[in-house]
């Protein structure tokens, strides 16, 4: 397949066409070169399967899989492709069982995904003693089990690959993305507070670059500006992996509210001084020992997942693409086995700021699908990423959108090779 | 009967108000459906079923109902849409003293400025609804729904 070269303004990245947007061919390499190969991909949390034989169906890219928990213990993700027929055998979305069997011809599969049973394999043997039928004589079990990807665990996140030879997750992530990974997952038992699902309209990159943009939050989202939760005069910080894939947006919550020089420093309309709550509930904020300081962590790690934490409220969000113009965007919002009942509920209230209805989340789901909109009929423009400069690099600050050029530079460097 | 027929009409007429009010584009009339103290969620079927506590929305007071009538009119940059609530014949299930647990099903379409209308939300209501001076109101009003894949977002309430 001759796929069109994608027109870059310039060398670096502070330009993106919107063809990297659009291009079916493009999207297709993508979900080889990042989903399929060399990357690892989230998958889910431990604790969504804590049961021998629970299972949990999902998606590495667009490709269906199931994470399981074996009899001994341990965690598999094989693809929900059987090795037969190729069904998607798998339905459910998650439950218990002790094998997995497609229905379709009963071949059954170990919950690690080896093919256990092939009905009439050795033929069937009619009452003159004839056996008709049967797999050829070399066919070997061991040669058909279930697609099964690599597997990593850390902090009781898991993560998954197609690609055997994949790095460990560790190097994948860099020793500062690790670091702000453990400072969420250090250990302690996850609790599942439940889902939020929703589809957005939208290429799947523009969600890595939503939480790669702290140029916006401050500005489109005027509960952030008004209370405080992230704004341009936060203490901040901008990190990222050695190949400037993955990212940290760190933030510590200023005082908020209805100072004087907010207006200043926000310099727009949507922050609304005389804006006050009628129940303060939402933002009953209660700093943990954990924190160390920063309020809000977000990480992008790329491909497939953000880390969030916000406050008090804690969430993987998984995303899931579905051709170049759509992804399905999954939220997981947990908690810790030591929470107390107290700590739930305000997991829970504060969660009314985020996901699909979100006082701040809805409306990137919004502005990601009006993007798409404009880059799906003016295929040679691009957009623009020069707040702070053309360049990548580390920062104390938010005024800049160094982080987006960053996984533009590694996406040239793994696309363009 | 548990209930009986001047009741019945009441609760009749508190959804068919429901319904009428929340696809009006008044979002000020919404929260005056509810007592000062209540529960109003808006749920998936699978959250729900499983036992998991989150809700895509979660408001436990009127107060917090009319923060996000602040939120849909002021803060939350989206695309506008019409809604149109279809909601079946309410079920009442169980009455205690004064409150009446009552269920039903409802379809909600949205349309878009100049785009088709679409199956936007399908689900039940699970309600307590009591008797107060002002007529019927909500205690609790959770909205499960079905169709959990939310189409991008969802601004207006259900």
């Amino acid at each position: 397949m001759q796929e069109q070269a994608i027109h870059w303004e310039t060398k670096g990245t502070s330009r993106i066409p919107f063809a990297v947007y659009t291009d079916t061919d493009i999207h297709k390499k993508e979900l080889e070169r990042f989903f399929y190969k060399a990357h690892w991909n989230y998958v889910g949390l431990e604790a969504e399967i804590p049961n021998l034989g629970d299972f949990k169906r999902t998606v590495v890219g667009e490709r269906s899989v199931i994470m399981t928990r074996s009899q001994d213990g341990q965690i598999h993700v094989v693809e929900n492709v059987c090795a037969h027929r190729g069904v998607a055998f798998c339905r459910e979305r998650h439950g218990n069982k002790k094998e997995l069997v497609c229905p379709y011809h009963q071949w059954s599969y170990a919950l690690d995904g080896n093919l256990q049973g092939v009905p009439f394999r050795r033929g069937v043997r009619t009452p003159e003693g004839k056996v008709n039928g049967g797999m050829p004589a070399d066919f070997d079990p061991k040669e058909h089990s279930l697609t099964k990807l690599k597997v990593a665990i850390r902090g009781g996140v898991v993560f998954a690959s197609f690609d055997h030879d994949v790095e460990s997750l560790e190097d994948f992530m860099g020793p500062t993305m690790l670091s702000y990974f453990d400072r969420l997952f250090n250990g302690r038992k996850l609790t599942i507070l439940g889902y939020n699902k929703q589809r957005i309209p939208g290429n799947w990159k523009l969600m890595q670059e939503n939480i790669k943009d702290p140029y916006h939050p401050g500005l489109l989202h005027t509960w952030f500006v008004t209370f405080g939760l992230w704004r341009a005069d936060n203490k901040s910080e901008l990190r990222m992996d050695d190949k400037h894939r993955h990212a940290a947006m760190i933030s510590t919550r200023g005082t908020g509210g209805q100072a004087n020089q907010t207006a200043q420093v926000t310099q727009v309309s949507s922050f609304k001084e005389s804006m006050q709550l009628n129940d303060p509930s939402f933002l009953d904020i209660v700093p943990e020992p954990w924190w160390n300081g920063p309020t809000a962590v977000m990480m992008t790690l790329f491909p497939s997942v953000i880390i969030q934490q916000q406050v008090n409220s804690v969430s993987t969000r998984h995303i899931q693409p579905d051709g170049h113009g759509a992804f399905d965007f999954v939220w997981t919002h947990f908690g810790f086995e030591d929470d107390s009942s107290e700590m739930t509920e305000r997991r829970l209230r504060q969660a009314n700021l985020f996901g699909p209805a979100g006082f701040v989340s809805a409306d990137d789901g919004e502005v990601i699908e009006f993007s798409q909109e404009s880059f799906e009929v003016k295929q040679n423009h691009r957009t623009l990423a020069e707040l702070g400069g053309r360049e990548v690099g580390e920062t104390d600050h938010m005024v800049t959108e160094t982080l987006i050029r960053g996984m533009y530079e590694y996406w040239r460097k793994v696309m363009e090779a | 009967m548990m209930i009986d027929m001047q009741t019945w009409l009441s609760i009749q007429q508190l959804y068919s108000d429901y319904a009428s009010a929340v696809d009006s584009g008044q979002w000020d009339l919404w929260p005056e459906f509810f007592t000062d103290q209540c529960v109003y969620k808006v749920q998936s079927r699978e959250n729900h079923e499983r036992g998991f506590p989150l809700a895509t929305l979660a408001f436990t007071s009127k107060a917090m109902l009319k923060d996000r009538v602040y939120g849909i009119s002021e803060t939350i940059y989206h695309d506008p849409y019409y809604q149109r609530h279809v909601v079946g014949a309410p079920i009442v299930r169980k009455v205690e003293g004064e409150q009446m647990h009552v269920e039903a099903n409802y379809a909600v379409f949205r349309t878009k400025y100049d785009k088709e209308s679409t199956v936007y939300n399908v689900g039940r209501y699970l309600d307590i609804v009591v008797p107060t001076e002002q007529g019927l109101k909500f205690v609790q009003r959770l909205c499960i729904f079905d169709s959990e894949m939310i189409p991008n977002s969802m601004i207006y309430p259900i």
